[in-house]
């Protein structure tokens, strides 16, 4: 299997008068076409390791690849263009941008990269809502939209791009149950019948259980 | 400039449209205003320019040097160290002496136009009334091409004293003060004893009361009479057709001879500089509305920033660079800059109109005046131009702090 993003001995500091450890010592791989939960406690530094695997935090020490590129040594700006072409998120939080149209914030990332004409760019990001179910929901502002479609928007926002790595932080934590089986769904179906990598940090067992493997962290460890 | 960022950034501003409006509303006024403001400034200015060249000679000659005259020894030894001491100045009769042939020469310089005047202090008295005057001798043919009398007569003409040599003609405040009536006689006494009777021939209005009190005019060769100084003058009145080069037609006048030809740039110089900097306070107020403004632009787009941390974190997240967060923030400045000028400068040119139709009465002017407003398209230019360099600004620093807002802060701060 193709490695998408590998951690080599990674950790993150925070400095201060008492500095705080938030990731510590990790290595990881993560491969095309696999859905990996990362669990663990509360404050046990999963997020900050999904930052760091997701180029939006650097690590203090260590090196994470993605793809070929070694991206510890890599300006701003640099770090942006390999989150805009090769990553998608998905928040706890939609964090839909709520002046924008569930269309125009799948939008955005396409727009930001330019890479398509505007006409294509509009198809594209109404066929990812309909893959979604949210054919109807096109128009609709976030505020218009229920929890469980405004996340199923981000998750269409993630994939705008077509990225191979989706890194999601608690896609589910907001959502009652069903929608959270929903969201479950898709982003197992992403890994399995897309190929693409899934990482999702996850309090919720039962969702880790549908994962290809676990990665349990404690104290900023995998145990 | 990318249109998606324009569009982020004009969303950001509809979705805030109380704030937007009001911090649009103080560039709207501050363009206004500047507007406003300038154009009186620029409309009193020329005004006041174009009084001055109009009704002062634009060079005046009179009988006096700059400088003292050199004395035979310093002409005849100019490299030796002289001490000439206990000069006394010929007893002589004051006046421009040779006044014709400097007018000959005056008269064959292109685009100027002279005239004599001889003007001396006297006493008009009439039913028991005494008054001071400056007479004036003039030579009534020419005065017409000199001076901007003739415009300002409501009752007879300049040129009856061509017909009339002893007819004088007097400003309307000392007609009213003296109870005088055009076709009555007037006692004139000059200071060398002497008083002739002339005829009140006309009435003139300049609107100024001292004017028109003090001033009065008869013929040349009548004040040359009464005040005993046959074939002087005292002044040569000079009009150009192009009044601004006034200062170097008098510097090569009075090199050429020797009396003191005074332009009318240097005899306002005190007024010009009083007006440099009646201008600069003027504009630096109504700068200050614009930088008022500008504060108001800054505290919505601080705020903006601070309400969209959120967003400004998942835009970066999704792969928008510092520079393109930055720029979102700028362009809102830059847009309500834009709207303020597209509305504040049409509000300024209504105002202009609005002012341009008032008029009132001021103290010691007995005509109403209106407000004179001159206006042109640099005002217009820097007008706007300073109020998008003031918006634009104002939105730098808060678009700068945006700019580095590091994603994981926020979305570490949770949900």
């Amino acid at each position: 299997m193709d490695t998408l993003l590998r951690a080599e001995s990674i950790s993150r500091r925070l400095p201060g008068d008492i500095p705080v450890t938030l990731v510590e010592d990790v290595s990881l791989e993560v491969h095309a076409g696999e859905f990996l939960a990362i669990t663990g406690p509360s404050g046990s530094g999963k997020s900050s390791l999904l930052y760091l695997l997701g180029l939006l935090d650097q690590p203090s020490t260590g090196h994470i690849w993605l793809n070929s590129t070694e991206t510890t040594r890599c300006a701003e700006d640099r770090l942006a263009d390999l989150r805009l072409t090769h990553l998608g998120f998905v928040f706890q939080s939609h964090f839909l941008l709520p002046e924008f149209t569930a269309s125009e914030n799948v939008m955005l990332p396409m727009q930001r990269l330019g890479k398509l004409g505007q006409a294509q760019i509009e198809a594209r990001a109404r066929d990812l809502l309909t893959d979604l179910g949210l054919h109807d929901q096109v128009r609709k502002l976030p505020k218009q939209m229920s929890g469980g479609q405004s996340q199923r928007v981000a998750i269409a926002r993630a994939l705008a791009n077509d990225p191979h790595i989706i890194l999601a932080d608690e896609p589910t934590g907001n959502l009652d149950t069903k929608s959270s089986g929903v969201v479950q769904d898709i982003l197992r179906g992403l890994a399995r019948q897309q190929g693409r990598a899934v990482i999702a940090v996850t309090h919720d067992h039962a969702f880790a259980e549908k994962a290809d493997r676990i990665v349990t962290i404690v104290d900023g460890k995998i145990r | 400039m990318n249109p998606l960022l324009i569009s982020i950034a004009v969303k950001h501003l509809l979705a805030r449209k109380r704030q937007s409006i009001v911090s649009l509303f103080g560039i709207v006024l501050g363009v206004a205003f500047f507007l406003t403001i300038s154009s009186l400034m620029l409309g009193s200015e020329n005004d006041f320019i174009h009084r001055l060249v109009d009704n002062t000679p634009h060079i005046n000659i009179t009988d006096e040097y700059r400088n003292p005259r050199q004395q035979p020894a310093e002409t005849m030894f100019p490299t030796a160290a002289l001490d000439v001491r206990s000069v006394k100045p010929e007893t002589e009769t004051r006046g421009i002496r040779g006044y014709i042939q400097i007018l000959d020469y005056l008269r064959a310089i292109d685009g100027l136009k002279a005239s004599p005047v001889l003007a001396g202090q006297a006493l008009v008295s009439f039913a028991g009334k005494d008054v001071g005057i400056s007479l004036n001798g003039v030579v009534p043919e020419e005065l017409n091409t000199v001076s901007t009398l003739h415009s300002y007569m409501t009752i007879g003409s300049i040129d009856d004293l061509i017909a009339n040599p002893d007819g004088i003609i007097i400003g309307s405040e000392l007609a009213r003060v003296m109870s005088l009536r055009v076709g009555e006689n007037l006692n004139v006494a000059a200071t060398t004893g002497q008083i002739h009777t002339f005829k009140i021939l006309g009435v003139f209005h300049t609107g100024r009361a001292s004017y028109d009190e003090t001033q009065a005019f008869v013929a040349l060769k009548r004040v040359q009479a009464l005040l005993d100084r046959p074939n002087r003058i005292n002044t040569i009145i000079v009009k150009l057709n192009d009044a601004y080069q006034a200062r170097a037609v008098a510097s090569e006048i009075e090199s050429h001879i020797g009396y003191k030809a005074v332009s009318w740039q240097e005899a306002s110089e005190d007024i010009m500089s009083t007006l440099m900097i009646r201008n600069i306070i003027m504009y630096s107020v109504v700068s200050a509305v614009l930088v008022v403004a500008a504060f108001g632009i800054y505290n919505i787009i601080s705020t903006v920033v601070m309400e969209k941390q959120r967003d400004i974190a998942i835009l970066k997240s999704m792969g928008f660079h510092a520079s393109d967060i930055e720029w979102i923030f700028v362009t809102q400045g830059c847009v309500l800059g834009v709207a303020g000028c597209a509305v504040g400068l049409p509000l300024g040119m209504a105002m202009m109109t609005a002012f341009m139709g008032l008029s009132f009465r001021v103290p010691g002017n007995s005509d109403p005046i209106s407000i004179p407003m001159d206006w042109s398209w640099y005002q217009f230019a820097i007008a706007g131009m300073f109020a998008f360099t003031a918006a634009t600004l104002a939105a730098l620093l808060p678009a700068r702090k945006a700019a580095h807002v590091q994603p994981v802060d926020i979305l570490r701060g949770g949900s």
